[in-house]
């Protein structure tokens, strides 16, 4: 086995999930998509990250 | 005279065709997501292509020049890493002091489950050699244990993200987080700390960076910076692998509502809307096609997969979920907490740093009993 075939198989799962992900979501609307630029645009930056505090505990 | 004979990689490496063909077609994806999801998700797409060729073109990472440091001492991946985060910093922190609704850093809170997260994290990195970059990275570029350690990471980042309030819970701090100009010097002042202390600890002669490391601090940090600009919160890398995860449990008919974090109203949204509008899938993407793109054009695809142990594959998917799980409850890994979080003023950055390193030293010593390098 090579890195090669490595490889292909990892875009094998990113072509899997992105197929999975298509059949699942709700549907893509670039008309409400948000400015290319997030700094002076005027949003909130809403976008999900790592570092963000959780929600408390129930 | 002499004359000159090609290497067996560039005999292998593709030609100008099949490289002019290769670049149209990652012009092509990027242009269709922006054209399908926004000219947003186009342009963090290709930043994340970007960090993907830094990283796998410059050879840089951030577990090896710890392993290097801690083996070696050999300070130079370090302080490269530190000098990257120093100039993020000079325009992070004036950025987020000036627009602090559009753009967010990477705060969090300092505790219990945190420290012990990063820790945690430190030693599993060093055992599949792979942070959170590292692991999409070399997944990208053929490496067999990054690839199977790769899903097993999303899961555990699926899983530590259900825990996390719980976690969370057990004792934590409120967020901390450096701010505006005094911000920046307290920072700064940190970052130059470290690197005296690895300037004193590092072996002599180890202060002075190649020149690829000298290209990819520069990248890296002017690719953070146009990160935070663009999707207005800093790089990071977690988020994205759990969220995979968590789509895939819903297309298998599994129900979040019982998650408290799943359910809450920013991620139970995530969930139903595409990844192609979630800014670190975006960017984990382009890691990956990035790593994959540098390794395809050097012909470094072409070398077959050592061969381990079976009690080596085992650890690689233990440690896979143990950096998933452990990364969550650490509030980021090398990324999203050491590199954005001090680059953007949050102290648990620093502490992670701390905590992992510390880590590190353990994980080191762990790989050889595992069966992942031969015992010395």
């Amino acid at each position: 086995m090579r890195r090669v075939h490595v490889t292909l198989l990892v875009a094998l799962g990113v072509a899997g999930l992105l197929v999975l992900d298509h059949a699942q979501s709700q549907p893509l609307n670039p008309y409400a998509a948000p400015p290319m630029i997030a700094f002076g645009s005027g949003l909130a930056a809403t976008g999900g990250h790592c570092a963000a505090p959780p929600p408390p505990a129930r | 005279m002499t004359t000159a004979t090609a290497t067996p990689e560039a005999a292998r490496a593709p030609g100008l065709l099949p490289r002019g063909l290769m670049l149209a077609l990652v012009a092509a994806g990027v242009a269709a997501v922006a054209l399908l999801a926004g000219p947003r998700s186009g342009a963090v797409l290709l930043i994340g292509l970007g960090f993907g060729l830094t990283l796998e073109g410059f050879r840089f990472g951030f577990t090896g020049p710890w392993r290097r440091m801690i083996l070696e001492r050999d300070a130079s991946g370090l302080l490269a890493q530190l000098l990257a985060i120093a100039i993020v910093a000079c325009a992070a922190l004036p950025l987020l002091a000036a627009n602090g609704a559009e753009l967010k850093g990477a705060h969090a809170p300092i505790g219990l489950a945190m420290i012990g997260g990063a820790f945690v994290f430190g030693a599993a990195m060093q055992v599949v050699l792979g942070c959170g970059s590292g692991t999409l990275v070399n997944a990208g570029s053929g490496n067999a244990v990054g690839a199977v350690a790769l899903p097993f990471f999303a899961i555990g980042s699926f899983a530590g993200a259900c825990h996390l309030s719980w976690w969370t819970a057990l004792g934590s701090l409120p967020v901390m987080a450096l701010e505006g100009g005094s911000g920046l010097a307290v920072t700064l002042a940190g970052l130059a700390g470290i690197t005296a202390l690895a300037l004193a600890l590092g072996r002599k002669g180890s202060h002075r960076l190649p020149a690829r490391y000298w290209a990819a601090l520069l990248a890296l940090a002017a690719l953070a910076i146009l990160h935070l600009v663009v999707a207005g919160q800093p790089w990071g890398v977690v988020y994205g692998l759990g969220l995979w995860v968590a789509k895939g449990v819903v297309a298998m008919g599994g129900d979040l509502s019982g998650s408290v974090f799943w359910s809450a109203p920013a991620n139970a949204a995530q969930v139903q809307a595409s990844l192609l509008l979630d800014i670190t899938s975006l960017t984990d993407l382009g890691l990956i096609g990035g790593a994959a793109l540098v390794a395809w054009w050097r012909a470094g695809l072409a070398s077959p997969v050592g061969l381990l142990p079976a009690r080596a594959w085992v650890a690689v998917i233990v440690a896979g979920l143990v950096l998933g799980y452990s990364s969550r409850l650490a509030f980021g890994c090398n990324i999203g907490a050491f590199f954005s979080g001090i680059a953007t003023g949050s102290a648990h950055g620093w502490v992670w740093f701390a905590a992992a390193f510390a880590g590190s030293w353990v994980g080191i010593r762990l790989r050889p009993l595992l069966g992942l390098e031969a015992r010395k």
